[in-house]
């Protein structure tokens, strides 16, 4: 068995873009391969999706190449870190030696995006639910947080706290959407448009282009290679529900499946963790999250965000780079996550390094909390 | 108010009928004895193709709600309340809400109806 390392990240372009999905698909490989120190032929294994029916087959083709892996596995923003897991398999096993793990959505430029989701009218959750006209994903974490501000003293204050903190990280990097904006304060979340409520526009994620890349290969080609490898140390998936009515109860995701998985094959534990990168669809995603994957009890994430940890300088440094929220939402920003991730472990991050950062969390999710997956890697 | 008209199949044709006579209708599973919401070709509790309907109470409790501010589709027209209601019969359904100002989590709501187009009708509470 060959030890499986990450070798190589990086972003297409952000924000407004006014370009293909396929060209920021190779913008993000390409750079992804440069900063590894690889080249395209050397890549044999493929993993994206949202590109067409065959995403795999598609992003082969347009780059040249002629993979002995490929996966197009649709989750949501949580097929990034599922697709790690898949990688790590097939690079471990030899099926393949290089694997690029990529997306890129023009979602922005392209205006794709609606407030109704896309309905399939063949499915259940299009007879039985889109009638009612719920917005897609929105309302459904809409609910989740209702029930979370009914159930949980201070709620709504720590959903704002969340958004907050994504903001101050995001105002330490050049990358991100909102750098070079102000601090965002209570007054201004609590008064923001109404979407669903309780969400209001400052607890949703951006709507922007981008994407990325990052470069998974055994540990005997890492060697050769100017790039500082990451370790892969654990990981862990769970799927729960498309439906809005068959998951029970709207305050337990399955991060805490996908976590519990994860943490025990790391053999780490939770209070090791330097930097941790949560997909923040919404504020609510961010909170029910923290606590599925055991940094806070249930309920008890209010309390834990609340006296500002999570902000720069804290004490629990959480998405770095401004998150969804603040720095870039493409769509599924799992890929994002796994980026930040990698840098903050190799100590390239400017004015928002953690210092020392040797163990990251990267946990995705997809859908209505449809999907959850959780990666943790460590510094070498 | 209810400009999208849902699709029906062979195995949802018994609950889409039962509407056009106001009646709401659950699977039933008596091997199990236990309700399922959204209807489907199999018990997924013990996986058998014979399923009963059962016309039911319609009494439940809010799971939880939202105020939808924005239409998802051309044809809403918002505000108007999304809910998750938790029927006694231990199914959660998607509704809407009518005539509630002030919904909170738990609640107690009853079954009512608003018609559709073609003479269906979608179970709503209030």
């Amino acid at each position: 068995m060959k030890t499986p390392v990450i070798v190589g990240a990086a972003e297409c372009d952000l924000g407004v873009t006014n370009k293909s999905i396929l060209e920021l698909q190779a913008q993000a490989v390409s750079r992804a391969l440069a900063d590894a120190g690889l080249k395209i032929s050397d890549v044999d294994g493929i993993a994206t999706n949202a590109i067409s029916r065959f995403s795999a087959t598609s992003l082969a083709d347009y780059l040249g190449i002629e993979p002995k892996f490929t996966d197009s596995t649709f989750a949501g923003g949580s097929s990034f870190e599922m697709y790690v897991a898949r990688a790590y398999h097939a690079v471990a096993s030899g099926q393949c030696n290089v694997v690029v793990i990529s997306f890129a959505s023009n979602q922005r430029s392209a205006k794709s995006r609606s407030l109704g989701g896309v309905v399939e009218h063949h499915t259940p959750e299009a007879q039985f639910e889109t009638a009612y006209g719920p917005l897609s994903p929105l309302s459904y974490y809409a609910m989740a947080a209702q029930r979370y501000i009914h159930d949980v003293p201070n709620g709504r204050a720590a959903l704002s706290e969340i958004a907050i903190s994504a903001r101050e990280w995001a105002l330490l990097n050049p990358k991100a959407y909102r750098y070079g904006t102000a601090s965002l304060t209570v007054a201004e979340l609590e008064s923001a448009d109404l979407i669903s409520s309780p969400l209001r526009a400052s607890d949703c994620c951006l709507v922007t282009d981008g994407g990325g890349a990052i470069i998974i290969t055994n540990s005997e080609i890492a060697k050769g290679l100017k790039s500082k490898p990451v370790s892969i140390l654990g990981f862990g998936e769970s799927t729960t529900n498309t439906s809005m009515t068959t998951h029970r109860d709207l305050r337990v995701t399955g991060a805490k499946q996908s976590g519990d998985i994860a943490f025990a094959m790391a053999g780490v534990s939770r209070s090791d963790i330097d930097v941790v990168e949560i997909y923040d669809s919404f504020t609510i995603t961010t909170l029910l999250s923290l606590e599925g994957l055991g940094f806070a009890g249930k309920g008890e994430g209010a309390e834990f965000v609340l006296d500002g940890k999570t902000r720069p300088g804290g004490t629990f440094p959480l998405n770095t780079n401004g998150g969804g929220l603040s720095y870039c939402h493409p769509g599924q920003y799992g890929i994002l996550l796994l980026i930040e991730a990698v840098r903050q472990l190799r100590g390239e991050c400017g004015d928002r390094q953690v210092a020392n950062a040797k163990l990251a969390v990267a946990h995705g999710t997809g859908g209505i909390l449809s999907t959850n997956a959780t990666v943790i890697l460590g510094a070498n | 108010m209810f400009p999208y008209l849902p699709h029906e199949d062979a195995i949802s044709a018994p609950f889409w009928a039962a509407t056009r006579e106001r009646k709401l209708l659950i699977q039933y599973c008596s091997t199990c004895d236990q309700f399922q919401w959204y209807p489907r070709a199999i018990c997924i509790s013990c996986a058998t193709e014979k399923l009963e309907w059962r016309e039911i109470s319609g009494k439940g409790t809010i799971d939880s709600w939202t105020t939808v501010h924005r239409a998802p589709t051309e044809g809403f027209v918002p505000p108007y309340v999304i809910a998750r209601v938790l029927l006694s019969e231990k199914v959660i359904m998607l509704t809407r809400l009518i005539g509630i100002e002030s919904p909170a989590c738990d609640q107690v709501v009853e079954l009512s109806w608003q018609e559709l187009s073609d003479g269906r009708a979608l179970p709503v509470f209030g």
